[in-house]
């Protein structure tokens, strides 16, 4: 038992305050909002529904930090990509699965600019993303100023399609049973994470990534392509941005310049409440998912309690990052007095 | 030739160029652009308010360039940190009320206010970088996201309105004086921040720390403070551009006050030829480089293209001095040059 204990040290320590925080937080506000209905099963699935998309880009966020990068344009990819699919299928009255295509291979296009100045130009990548931010957010006030509703049927069909569950439900006032819901984007988002989950625990490049962050000094003189696997997750971290944004697209169905502020700060105090170490080489993409989930544990607190203005979810998140980032910094420290 | 090549080495030329450059565009889209007119004993015109509008983006510059040339890494939250400090200020003067005609408590109450307001975020994000070694960017993204939103707790979500003649004295001009009051801000800023650094020690103690921590540790210089002190600094420089910024429209708006500046200071710095990578650092480079980033400002704005969509120039502008900057390009230039001349010398021996 000892030997288990000693064994769970570090970094896994950091992801099992995680999870018992997620349990104790919920479990306060299901004392708490007893009577308003936190109890029920929905609520515990919209946490899944109303943050499919900052799933999949706290996922893709992950996997940059752990090369020992970052990205911070997430959040205006996302208002572009919103715009872009608003734009292609109002104003330019394109099918939604094309414009979904055209939306993933900017994405693409984009991963590979930023992916190129930061592998192969050694820009850092906080400059590189930090000007991609500014871009994104600047193109998505170039398409349009106002804002842009979605109304594509195909669309709305995707965005309404609900999916509700043979178990969990509860009788209602008139005795009909209601069964809980989801939709289809949160299956999407949990397939997107344990796919980067395999690839980043069974594969060649996904191993490679680890030990780029680790060390990439090591890493290169093992032989392996820094340049080219850098490349490569920067190229799969727009790619999954892009499409982060096509599911959070399905929940707003809109277009504006203002959209997802400060997301990329979600998504990166998602991966480091999970685990992630910012200096690279540690990291677990569900652990994330955990992060999420206390994202949006604090976002029901604050809809259930109805007069805290909303920023105090940022506020909330930002206090966390830093609680996390200084918990990791002082285990490393307590490594570095080991050796 | 040589003498070319050798301008070209020197420091300011990059800042310089292309401040001519984008003065060159201008002139040439805008022939009234250096007309300067006196109206009601207050000078106006195109340069004059490049260099009003532009006062605030350097004393930002003048804090980010020493943030960056210690630490390596740049303040992101000094937009944030700027509402901040404006809406406490305004809130201390205006005693809680929305919008108010007289102060209710004395001015300087208020501007102390702001700038210690800067000073506790700086220090915040020194702790952060220097005491616990966390990135930079990362360790400032904290600010750069929650400042805003606390901003707004203070204002409680409204704008707060001073509507007092003397509040907007820093923002405007004083009566008799022809320039803008900013103008003087920004260069005293400059002025004690130069005397801080060249009379005593501490510019060059800041560029040892920059260019190797740990060695300027080893050869007993304090790193840890050093950097700490910096962060500190360039809090404070963002509660004075914060006062600025709410002088000007005599109000708080913590949603746009500050705005997009993190990108400008740091385009600044990058365009007054400092490596972001830190080390060595010239101030005069990145006020000249405020100076140009704002005169870019105005033309865009000349050129009638809106606030929301500027942001997309100036990232193509960052990427390509970044790029330019980097040791990577460089090495990619002189192995282009090495097979350029190796093939004329092939030609001439055969």
């Amino acid at each position: 038992m000892v030997k288990k204990l000693k064994k769970i040290e570090g970094n896994q320590f950091l992801l099992l305050i995680t999870i018992v925080l997620f349990l104790v937080m919920y479990a306060i506000g299901c004392i708490i909002f007893q009577d308003k209905g936190f109890t029920k099963f929905q609520v515990f699935l919209n946490l899944f529904i109303s943050n499919a998309g900052l799933i999949v880009i706290a996922t893709s966020m992950t996997m940059v930090l752990i090369t020992g990068g970052i990205d911070i344009s997430v959040g205006s990819v996302v208002a572009l990509t919103c715009m872009l699919l608003a734009w292609m299928m109002e104003i330019k009255g394109m099918g939604a699965v094309p414009a979904l295509i055209t939306v993933l291979l900017i994405g693409v296009l984009f991963g590979l600019v930023q992916g190129y100045l930061v592998a192969y130009m050694k820009i850092q990548p906080f400059i590189v993303t930090l000007a991609g931010m500014f871009f994104a957010r600047g193109m998505t006030a170039v398409i349009s100023t106002d804002m842009i509703s979605i109304k594509n049927e195909t669309f709305l069909a995707w965005a309404q399609a609900k999916m509700y569950l043979p178990f969990g439900g509860y009788t209602n006032k008139k005795g009909i049973i209601i069964y809980p819901y989801i939709y289809p984007s949160v299956l999407i988002a949990l397939f997107v994470l344990v796919l980067v989950f395999i690839m980043l625990k069974y594969t060649k490049f996904g191993r490679s990534i680890y030990a780029i962050g680790g060390n990439e000094q090591s890493a290169l003189l093992m032989g392996l392509n820094v340049r080219r696997t850098k490349l490569k997750v920067y190229i799969l971290d727009g790619l999954l941005a892009f499409f982060g944004g096509f599911l959070f697209c399905l929940n707003t169905c809109s277009g504006f310049v203002e959209q997802a502020k400060g997301f990329e700060m979600e998504a990166i105090a998602a991966s480091v409440i999970g685990g992630t170490l910012l200096t690279g080489g540690v990291g677990n993409v569900f652990g994330s998912l955990f992060g999420v989930l206390i994202k949006g544990t604090i976002e029901t607190f604050i809809n259930f309690q109805g007069t805290l203005s909303s920023w105090w979810t940022k506020i909330t998140i930002a206090a966390l990052l830093a609680f996390f980032i200084i918990l990791q910094s002082i285990f490393a420290k307590a490594k570095e007095k080991k050796k | 030739m040589n003498k070319l090549i050798k301008l070209t080495k020197y420091r300011l030329f990059l800042p310089i160029t292309c401040l001519l450059l984008v003065l060159l565009i201008n002139v040439i889209k805008t022939p009234t652009f250096f007309n300067i007119t006196i109206n009601n004993g207050v000078l106006y015109g195109y340069i004059i308010d490049v260099i009003n509008r532009g006062s605030e983006l350097v004393v930002f510059a003048v804090g980010m360039t020493i943030v960056v040339a210690a630490s390596a890494g740049t303040d992101i939250s000094v937009g944030a940190v700027s509402a901040l400090a404006g809406a406490v200020c305004c809130y201390v003067l205006s005693g809680g009320e929305q919008s108010t005609d007289f102060y209710h408590a004395p001015y300087i109450v208020g501007v102390l206010a702001a700038i210690l307001t800067g000073m506790v975020c700086g220090a915040w994000n020194g702790f952060l970088v220097a005491k616990l070694k966390i990135q930079p960017m990362v360790a400032t993204l904290i600010l750069f996201t929650a400042g805003r939103g606390m901003a707004q707790l203070i204002t409680d979500g409204q704008m707060i309105y001073l509507r007092v003649e003397h509040f907007k004295m820093l923002g405007a001009s004083i009566p008799g004086v022809p320039l803008p009051t900013p103008v003087f801000v920004a260069i005293i800023v400059v002025i004690i921040t130069m005397l801080l650094l060249k009379k005593t020690a501490l510019g060059l103690y800041i560029e040892s720390v920059g260019v190797n921590a740990k060695a300027a540790r080893l050869l007993g210089l304090n790193s840890t403070m050093i950097q700490f002190l910096t962060y500190t600094f360039c809090g404070i420089m963002s509660g004075i551009a914060g006062l600025i910024i709410t002088s000007r429209v005599y109000s708080i708006d913590a949603n746009n006050a500050g705005l997009n500046l993190e990108l400008d200071a740091i385009l600044a710095v990058a365009l007054g030829g400092n490596s972001l990578g830190g080390g060595k650092f010239s101030l005069i480079g990145s006020v000249i480089g405020a100076y140009t980033i704002q005169a870019l400002t105005t033309t865009l704005y000349a050129m009638s293209i809106s606030a929301d969509q500027i942001p997309v120039y100036k990232a193509i502008v960052v990427v390509i001095i970044v790029t330019l900057q980097s040791p990577e390009f460089a090495r990619m230039r002189k192995n282009i040059t090495a097979k350029f001349s190796n093939k004329q010398n092939m030609k001439e021996a055969a």
